[in-house]
C-alpha cells in the first residue's frame, strides 16, 4: 500500500472509495473526498459553502462494518474506512429516498423553469421509476411574492434548507425559514415579506428544484437553448467571475462561475440581473449627429469626422470625462488620443470632490490584503463605508470573519446595518469621522494595536467626501502606523485599471507623473473648449449633478456612450454608440491587482461597435498612429505591459495629516450612492429598479436635528446646497448622527445638488 | 431606516418569565429559551401569537424574527391564529387511537359543533387541529383541556369536563 503512516501527515487519513484510495483531512466528510476524486454521489441538501444539514438523506452510501447506509455528507471519513458508492445497499437506499422525495413532487417538468438543469429530474432519472406507486392526492403550497428577482413556485420545494441556510450563514438576512412540521413544512417568510438581501439571487442557483427560480428569465429559454460564456462582473471592482447565457445573441440570464480567490461561489444581486439594462429604450444603436434641437441617425464617418473636427479644434486644451467601468483596452486608446492631442485634462475620477492629495495617492490603488486574507483576519476596521452595498461579496468575507472571532470596529457617518457582529461603533458626520480617526486613543487604534492579522477597509466615502484628502490622509495614517493592510475600495468598476492607465491628470499611462491637467471637477465647474464624454451620465455620475449639464451645452461635446439619453442628446453634438459589457471583448484590473480578460458574449446593438474599435477609428480621423492596432489582444497586452509598468513604480510618501480647509457646516451631507443606481446600466435595469433598494431620493435627519428643524416623518422640505435646491420628503433615520444629513447622489430627485463642502440647509415649506 | 421597536408588547410579567429563562442558558445561547418565552407570550395575549408579539420575543432574545416562526409554526401548543377562552386538545396517536380516540373526537366536534382546528362561533371554545402523543398513553384515550391532563375519556366524562368550561 502506498499509503503507509509515515508517508500520511498526521492530520491526513487514508479511505477507499469504491476501490480507489484517497486521502482526505480528518474531520471532513466523504462526500467531499468522493468529489475530489471525482466520483459523484447524488445530494441535495449538501453544498461546499454552507453547513451540512444531512436532511435529504440522498447521499446515502453503504460503508463498510456499518449496519446501515450512512449519508456521506454527514459522515467524517477515518482511517481505513471502505465506502462502496455503487453497491446494491446503496443504490437501494437512494432509490428509496427518491421515491419518498418525489411523492410530492409535481410532474410539472415541461413547464418548470428549472427544466433541463434540474437536479431533481437529473437524480430521477437515474434512480427513479417509471411509475409511482402512490396514488395520494399530492400537497400544494402556496407561493409568496418575494419580490422582483425570485420567482417562487413552492409546491416544487424538497425543503433541503439550502436557501435557508445560505440567507442564515452567507447573507445574515435570514428571511426564509422552514415553517410548519411535518408534511405541512413550508419554506417560506411567514409574514410575506419580500427577500431584500443584496445577494438574494444565489438562493435560485442553490435551489436544486424549481422552486426558486430567477424571476426576469422566467419562461424565457430553456436551459439546452443556453450557451454560456465567461464574463466579469461590471459594478463594483470585484470583477466577480460570472457565465453570460445567451441565446440568439441576446443574455438571457446570468449565473456566477466559481473562483475562491474572488466571488466564492456567489454573485450580488447587482451583477446578476444589471443585464435587463442592456436593451433600455434609450440604447444608442447608430451614431447620431445634431442638426439644431433634433437628432439624425448617420453613418459612421460622418459622425467620426464631426467627432474629430470637435476634438482636434480644441487640440490640447480638450476635457476628457470616463466612466471608471470603462475596458482597460478602451482606457490604452482614450490615453493615446489624449496625449496625441496634447492633452492632459483627463480623468475618471466623476464623484471626487477633494483633489488635494493627487500627488500623493497610490498609484496603483489595490486591496492591500486578499480576500481569504481579509476572511482571516482578527481585527477589521471599516471607514466610512456601506460596504454591503458597496461590494456586497466582500462583506460576505467580512462576515465570515465576524462569525469566525474577528472583532470588527467600524467608523461610519450612518448606522448601516450590518449582516456580523461589530464590536465597537463610532456614528458620526464626517468631521467626526475625522476626529475619531486621528483620536491617539480611538477604539481602532486600540483594536489595531493588539491585532496580529488586521485590515483597514476604507468606503468610497473616503474618495469621494470633500473633506477627501484629510480622511485619506487618516485612514492610511490609521493603517501605516498599525501594521495594518488598508483595502480602499475603488469607486468604480475599472478604477483601478484607470489609476494604472493614465485616466488621471497628474499621471501618464504607466504610472509616471506629469505636469498636471485639470481634475474632473475643475473641467465641470467651468465651460471647455471640447469635451470628450465617454459612457457615463455627469448629472448623476459626477459630484457637480445637474449643473454639470449647462456647463456641457456651452461647449461642443463628443459623446462615447452606450445610451443615448434626453439628458446627453441635450448637451451632446455628436453620439458615438459603443458595445456595453458582455457586448465587446474587454478586460478589467479589480480591486485585487487581477487583469481579467474576457470575449465579447453577444454582439454590439444595432450599429455600435466595441468601444476599442471606434477610438481607432476616431484615432485615424485624427491622424494618429498611436491608436492603430488591428486587434484587441494587442491593445490587452499593452495594457497588461502598463500595468505592471505601473506598479513597479515606487509608491509616493504617505501624505502628512491634514485639517480640511474650509470651516465645518452645520449639517454635513452623507452622499451615498444607491445601491442600484451606481451607473448607465444598473439605473436601466427594470429587475433592480423594482426592489426596495430603489430609490427617487429623500432627506435623511437624525431624530434631533428634525425636531430642531421641526419638522416629521414624511414632510417635504427645501433641501440646498450652495445656490442649488430641491424639494425632498424627510425620512426621520434614527441611524443617523446628529449634524450628518443623508441625501443620496445619482438619484432623479437629488441630482441637482453638488456634493460639496458647503453643507446642506435645510428649511420648512410653507404648506 | 428607522426601526420601531416592539419590546413595548410584552408586559412585565411576561418579561419576567423570559428573563428567568434566558438565565438558565449561557448568555450567547439566548435562541435556546425561545419555546418558553412564546409560551409566556401566548398567555399573556389569551392563548395565541400575532406576528407582533412573535417579533417582539425575537427582537428581546436578539435573534432573527424567522426562528420565531419557526417555532410558533411547528408546535402545536402554538397557536399563530385568535382563539377561543378554551382550548382542548384530543390526542390521536397510537395508543389514543386504539382506545377510541376516534371516538371521543367526534363526540366533541359533534357536541360543539366545530370540527378540528375551529372555534365555537361564541368564542369560547377551539379544538386544536392536531396533537401528537402527549406520553398520556397509560391513560388513553385522552385530552389536554388548558394544559390539564384528562385520562380514561369516555363521551360522558368528555360531556362533563367540557360543561364544566364556562
Amino acid at each position: 500500500m502506498s499509503a503507509s503512516a509515515k508517508d500520511v501527515a498526521a492530520d491526513m487519513v487514508t479511505i477507499e472509495i469504491d476501490g480507489q484510495e484517497v486521502l482526505a483531512p480528518k474531520g471532513s466528510m466523504i462526500i467531499e473526498a468522493a468529489d475530489k476524486i471525482g466520483v459523484s454521489i447524488p445530494r441535495f441538501c449538501y453544498h461546499r459553502k454552507l453547513s451540512i444539514a444531512a436532511n435529504c438523506r440522498m447521499c446515502l452510501v453503504d460503508v463498510e462494518k456499518a449496519p446501515k447506509p450512512l449519508p456521506a455528507c454527514a459522515t467524517p471519513v477515518m482511517d481505513g474506512m471502505k465506502v462502496f458508492t455503487d453497491s446494491r445497499r446503496s443504490k437501494d437506499a437512494q432509490r428509496g429516498v427518491m421515491e419518498f422525495l418525489l411523492i410530492n413532487h409535481p410532474l410539472d417538468c415541461p413547464i418548470c423553469d428549472q427544466g433541463g438543469e434540474c437536479e431533481l429530474q437529473d437524480v430521477a432519472l437515474q434512480y427513479g421509476r417509471s411509475v409511482s406507486r402512490f396514488t395520494e392526492r399530492k400537497r400544494v403550497v402556496a407561493d409568496e411574492n418575494v419580490g422582483s428577482l425570485v420567482a417562487t413556485e413552492m409546491t416544487r420545494c424538497i425543503h433541503c434548507t439550502r436557501c435557508v441556510r445560505f440567507l442564515d450563514e452567507v447573507a445574515g438576512t435570514n428571511e426564509l425559514g422552514g415553517m410548519g412540521r411535518g408534511e405541512r413544512t413550508q419554506i417560506g417568510t411567514w409574514i410575506g415579506r419580500s427577500i431584500d438581501s443584496e445577494v438574494s439571487g444565489n438562493i435560485i442557483d442553490l435551489c436544486p428544484v424549481g422552486a426558486l427560480t430567477n424571476k426576469p428569465f422566467r419562461f424565457q429559454a430553456r436551459a439546452w437553448e443556453l450557451r454560456a460564456r465567461s464574463g466579469i462582473g461590471s459594478h463594483d471592482a470585484l470583477g466577480s467571475n460570472l457565465f453570460w447565457h445567451t441565446r440568439r445573441n441576446r443574455i438571457l440570464r446570468i449565473v456566477p462561475r466559481d473562483n475562491d480567490d474572488i466571488n466564492e461561489a456567489w454573485l450580488s444581486d447587482r451583477d446578476r440581473y444589471s443585464h435587463t439594462g442592456l436593451e433600455a429604450d434609450d440604447r444608442a444603436t447608430s451614431p447620431l449627429l445634431r442638426d439644431g434641437d433634433e437628432w439624425v441617425a448617420t453613418d459612421w464617418d460622418s459622425a467620426l469626422q464631426k467627432a474629430a473636427e470637435i476634438m482636434q479644434t480644441a487640440g490640447s486644451d480638450l476635457a476628457t470625462l470616463v466612466s471608471p467601468r470603462t475596458s482597460c483596452e478602451e482606457m490604452v486608446q482614450l490615453g493615446a488620443i489624449v496625449d496625441g492631442l496634447g492633452s492632459t485634462n483627463i480623468d475618471h475620477r466623476l464623484r471626487q470632490t477633494d483633489f488635494a492629495d493627487d500627488a500623493e495617492q497610490p498609484i496603483v490603488p489595490t486591496f492591500g490584503a486578499s480576500l481569504d486574507a481579509v476572511e482571516q483576519a482578527d481585527v477589521i476596521v471599516l471607514v466610512g463605508s456601506h460596504l454591503r452595498h458597496e461590494m456586497p461579496l466582500v462583506a460576505t468575507r467580512v462576515r465570515k470573519a465576524a462569525r469566525g472571532g474577528a472583532s470588527v470596529v467600524i467608523i461610519n457617518p450612518v448606522d448601516y446595518t450590518f449582516h456580523f457582529p461589530v464590536a465597537d461603533k463610532t456614528i458620526a458626520s464626517p468631521r467626526g469621522m475625522l476626529k475619531a480617526l486621528t483620536a491617539k486613543s480611538s477604539a481602532a487604534a486600540k483594536a489595531l494595536k493588539g491585532a496580529e492579522r488586521a485590515v483597514v477597509i476604507a468606503g468610497e466615502m473616503i474618495q469621494t467626501s470633500p473633506i477627501g484628502s484629510a480622511l485619506r490622509a487618516a485612514v492610511r495614517q490609521l493603517a501605516s502606523s498599525n501594521g495594518a493592510s488598508l483595502c480602499q475600495i475603488p469607486v468604480g468598476a475599472n478604477a483601478v485599471g484607470a489609476h494604472a492607465l493614465g485616466m488621471l491628470p497628474q499621471r501618464k499611462a504607466g504610472g509616471d507623473a506629469r505636469e498636471a491637467g485639470k481634475t474632473a471637477l475643475q473641467m465641470l465647474s467651468k465651460a471647455q473648449k471640447g469635451w470628450l464624454l465617454y459612457n457615463f451620465e455627469p448629472s448623476v455620475d459626477s459630484a457637480v449633478g445637474q449643473s454639470a449639464v449647462d456647463t456641457l451645452k456651452q461647449g461642443p461635446v463628443v459623446y462615447i456612450g452606450a445610451y443615448a439619453s434626453d439628458e446627453v442628446r441635450s448637451f451632446a453634438d455628436v453620439i458615438l454608440p459603443i458595445a456595453e459589457w458582455g457586448e465587446a471583448d474587454m478586460s478589467q484590473l479589480n480591486c485585487l491587482g487581477h487583469l481579467q480578460s474576457i470575449a465579447a458574449a453577444v454582439s454590439p446593438q444595432g450599429e455600435a461597435r466595441a468601444g476599442w474599435k471606434v477610438l481607432r477609428r476616431l484615432g485615424d480621423q485624427l491622424g494618429l498612429s498611436t491608436t492603430a492596432v488591428d486587434n484587441v489582444q494587442a491593445l490587452t497586452l499593452q495594457a497588461a505591459e502598463l500595468i505592471e509598468r505601473a506598479s513597479s513604480v515606487d509608491a509616493p510618501e504617505a501624505p502628512a495629516a491634514k485639517k480640511p480647509s474650509g470651516d465645518a457646516p452645520a449639517l454635513e451631507r452623507v452622499c451615498e450612492v444607491p445601491i442600484y443606481a451606481g451607473d448607465v446600466m444598473l439605473r436601466r435595469s427594470p429587475a433592480l429598479q423594482q426592489t426596495s433598494h430603489a430609490t427617487d431620493g429623500y432627506c435623511g435627519l437624525s431624530p434631533k436635528d428634525a425636531a430642531a428643524a421641526k419638522v416629521a416623518d414624511g414632510d417635504v422640505i427645501q433641501v440646498s446646497v450652495g445656490q442649488h435646491s430641491t424639494q425632498l420628503a424627510v425620512v426621520i433615520d434614527e441611524q443617523l448622527p446628529q449634524g450628518a444629513v443623508r441625501v443620496p447622489t445619482a438619484t432623479a430627485g437629488t441630482s441637482c445638488l453638488p456634493n460639496s463642502d458647503e453643507g446642506v440647509e435645510i428649511q420648512k415649506v410653507a404648506q | 431606516m428607522a426601526q420601531t421597536s416592539n419590546n413595548a408588547l410584552l408586559d412585565k410579567k411576561t418579561l419576567k418569565k423570559i428573563d428567568h429563562w434566558v438565565s438558565k442558558f449561557p448568555p450567547e445561547r439566548k435562541r435556546s429559551a425561545l419555546i418558553q418565552a412564546l409560551m409566556a407570550a401566548q398567555e399573556q395575549n389569551g392563548g395565541w401569537l400575532s406576528n407582533e408579539l412573535m417579533d417582539a420575543v425575537a427582537e428581546y432574545l436578539e435573534i432573527p424574527n424567522a426562528w420565531a416562526y419557526e417555532v410558533a409554526s411547528f408546535y402545536s401548543m402554538f397557536d399563530t391564529e385568535p382563539v377561543g377562552r378554551h382550548k382542548i386538545s384530543v390526542c390521536d396517536n397510537i395508543s389514543c387511537m386504539l382506545c377510541g380516540a376516534d371516538k371521543i373526537v367526534a363526540h366533541v366536534e359533534r357536541k360543539l359543533g366545530i370540527k378540528k382546528g375551529q372555534t365555537t362561533a361564541d368564542g369560547r371554545i377551539t379544538l386544536i387541529a392536531e396533537e401528537e402523543c402527549l406520553a398520556g398513553c397509560i391513560g388513553a384515550p385522552m385530552m389536554i383541556v388548558d394544559g390539564h391532563y384528562h385520562e380514561k375519556l369516555t363521551t360522558e366524562k368528555v360531556d362533563q369536563i367540557i360543561d364544566g368550561l364556562e
